[in-house]
């Protein structure tokens, strides 16, 4: 076989890889509870919502998807404006430490999770910020933050310097540079930063977990987690939410897809 | 329009290469100043340092009378064309040609009406609309230059502006740069790796090498008294021919003061038939350039001597490995002292 042809079959083999749990996962959300557990067939006969709709009755799954909504939301906002402005600073600013800085940026973002959830979970304790939004911002920050600017000054840095030079030489401010020249050029890896942060933070569990007491502030992988009951697990709607938390950050990969792609590899080339 | 100067300026990089020592460059009002030397000599640091953009290590720099060592790019009143051209990728030309008029706060409509006054001279009204990827080269580089013009700065700088373009075109911009240098009357500071664009342009042609300046003067002043063997070989094209050591002896003169550099320059000398010569070489190749040739030679009778290259009329060909004398005019000899590297008067 020609190249080509094995570069379609590879192709073939990933997309029904990666396809086929996400196509089983959508087919049995919408299939009866009952017939789950019958002989399984590829091209399903009964589709109805029952799950979907238990989940918006019984479970009231509005309240961990807007949980988890807020916390993502704020956690990748706060990353890009501040993570943004620190990479630039580390990426084109001269100050002393910088190389250490950098380094002990990433050391954080290796750190394993789990060796902190006690002592984070003291100190929220004594913050009165367990089972708070903040109580959930803050500890994602302390992760995605060191990744954010990791991969911003890796972008940053390979924007040509010569135009903030040529803005600054034509009489803009630093400020005024970043908005002006930075900003619009560097959109693509804010975007795709902002999406890995999202994901990130969207995903999360075991902060999740740990930090939040009820369904209240539970996001939306706790509240999925604690659907089984002592007796019986409720596949139908386990599935069913994953389906429904999937969606967000799939239609927001897919409205970004190009510039995500743009960002990646303008990043993996340099820095 | 302003004067420029640097003062006893140094530049030490953080890793700690020197990229300037103790440099006194004075530019005149109205002058167009051109820093020319190998790559690696630091002209663009000498005039990233006149931007703002470097800070220098020690000493001064001057616009006008102002003392401008620790003020910001934003706040010196220059406009600098870039090597890259720098031009913002996702604005406009009109944008682009705008933004630096903008920054500073002027009016729209005297924008927009000054924005057109410097596009139609370059050639630009019919492209104000598209991005920087949608040009060519040269429309690049005037964008460049346009987005210099609409502002009316104390001094423009220049950092290798036709280094992107093509022969051509390169010799159009350099004649439109010194007319628009004549229109402007403005004070140039314009960085070259190229002797030639250095003679053509300049007022005055500031000789760099490593980072101190060789010479300074006029450009036929350069030209015809080079102060060093270094600005002897970079200026004038084809390079300058150094004979060293016994072989000036061939020519007399007045060479007793220790080892001794004679530079000619390839127009200086003119082949003659091979008895009563200054010099006998042998011919190794002919280049022919339209209304001359350049003729390489070997010198000594055998062909085994130092090469030397000399400029010729085109008829008669000399034929290769034939033997030829060479002579030289007295007036237009350029003595060195070999130790110092210094001009002999
Ligand atoms: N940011 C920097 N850090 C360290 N060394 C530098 C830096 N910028 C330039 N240099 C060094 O300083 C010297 C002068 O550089 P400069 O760019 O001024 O040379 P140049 O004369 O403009 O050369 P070219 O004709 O190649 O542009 C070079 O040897 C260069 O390697
Ligand atoms: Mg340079």
């Amino acid at each position: 076989m020609s190249r080509a042809r094995w570069g379609t079959v590879a192709i073939v083999l990933l997309v029904l890889g990666s396809g086929f749990p996400l196509y089983w996962a959508i087919v049995s959300s919408f299939t009866p509870e009952a017939r789950l557990y019958g002989t399984p067939s590829l091209i399903p006969r009964v589709l109805v919502l029952d799950h979907y709709r238990a989940l918006f009755t019984q479970r009231e799954f509005w309240v961990p998807i807007r949980n988890s909504l807020i916390v993502a939301g704020s956690t990748t906002g706060f990353c890009v404006l501040v993570g943004g402005l620190c990479a630039y600073a580390l990426a084109r600013l001269r100050f002393r430490g910088k190389a250490p800085l950098l380094g002990l940026i990433l050391a954080v973002s290796v750190f394993p999770q789990i060796s902190v959830v006690s002592p984070l979970y003291l100190l929220l304790r004594r913050l009165h910020l367990i089972n708070t939004y903040p109580g959930l911002i803050l500890p994602y920050l302390t992760f995605a933050m060191p990744l954010t600017v990791w991969l911003l000054v890796g972008f940053f840095r390979q924007l040509p310097a010569e135009l903030e030079e040529a803005a600054m030489v034509d009489g803009a401010s630093r400020l005024r540079t970043i908005r002006e020249i930075v900003w619009p050029l560097a959109i693509p890896g804010l975007a795709a930063t902002a999406i890995l942060t999202f994901v990130y933070s969207w995903n999360e569990f075991l902060f999740a977990l740990s930090f939040t007491l009820g369904p209240e502030r539970q996001t939306v992988p706790v509240a999925i987690a604690l659907f089984r009951g002592q007796y019986q697990v409720p596949w139908g709607q386990i599935l069913a939410a994953a389906v429904v938390a999937t969606a967000p950050v799939a239609l927001l990969v897919l409205a970004f897809q190009r510039r995500i792609v743009q960002g990646l590899t303008a990043g993996a080339v340099k820095g | 329009m302003a004067s420029v100067r640097l003062d006893g300026v140094e530049k030490v990089y953080p890793n700690g290469h020197v990229a300037a020592r103790g440099l006194d460059i004075d530019v005149a009002d109205g002058e167009f100043m051109v820093l020319v030397g190998p790559s690696g000599c630091g002209k663009s640091t000498a005039l990233r340092m006149i931007a703002g953009l470097e800070t220098p290590t020690a000493g001064r720099v001057l616009i006008g009378d102002r003392d401008v060592t620790a003020l910001p790019p934003q706040e010196r009143d220059i406009a600098m064309v870039f090597q890259s051209y720098a031009l913002y990728p996702h604005m406009t030309v009109r944008e682009n040609l705008a933004f630096g008029l903008r920054m500073r706060g002027a009016a729209r409509p005297a924008i927009a009406e000054r924005v057109e006054a410097v596009a139609r001279p370059l050639g630009l009204d019919a492209v104000l609309d598209r991005k920087p990827g949608q040009l060519s080269g040269g429309q690049r580089q005037r964008v460049a230059l346009g987005r210099a013009m609409v502002r009316d700065p104390k001094v423009f700088l220049f950092d290798e502006p036709l280094s992107n373009l093509d022969a051509k075109l390169r010799v159009e911009t350099r004649a439109e740069l010194a007319r628009l240098h004549r229109r402007l009357r403005a004070t140039i500071v314009y960085v070259t790796h190229d002797q030639e664009e250095a003679l053509t342009l300049g007022s005055r042609v500031t000789v760099m090498r490593d980072g101190v300046v060789e010479q300074v003067g006029p450009p036929m002043e350069v030209y015809r008294r080079p102060a060093s063997v270094f600005v002897a070989g970079f200026v004038g094209s084809p390079a300058m021919n150094f004979l060293q050591g016994d072989l000036v002896a061939v020519f007399g003169g007045d060479a007793q003061r220790g080892p001794v550099t004679l530079g000619i320059r390839p127009h200086d000398l003119v082949l003659t038939p091979a008895d009563n010569a200054d010099l006998i070489a042998r011919v190794d190749v002919v280049e022919p350039r339209g209304s001359e040739l350049l003729v390489h030679l070997r010198l000594g009778a055998d062909g085994q001597g130092q090469e030397i290259r000399v400029v010729a009329p085109p008829e008669p060909m000399p034929p290769v490995d034939s033997v030829v004398g060479l002579h030289a005019d007295r007036q237009r000899l350029h003595w060195f002292d070999t130790t110092t590297g210094k001009r002999i008067e």
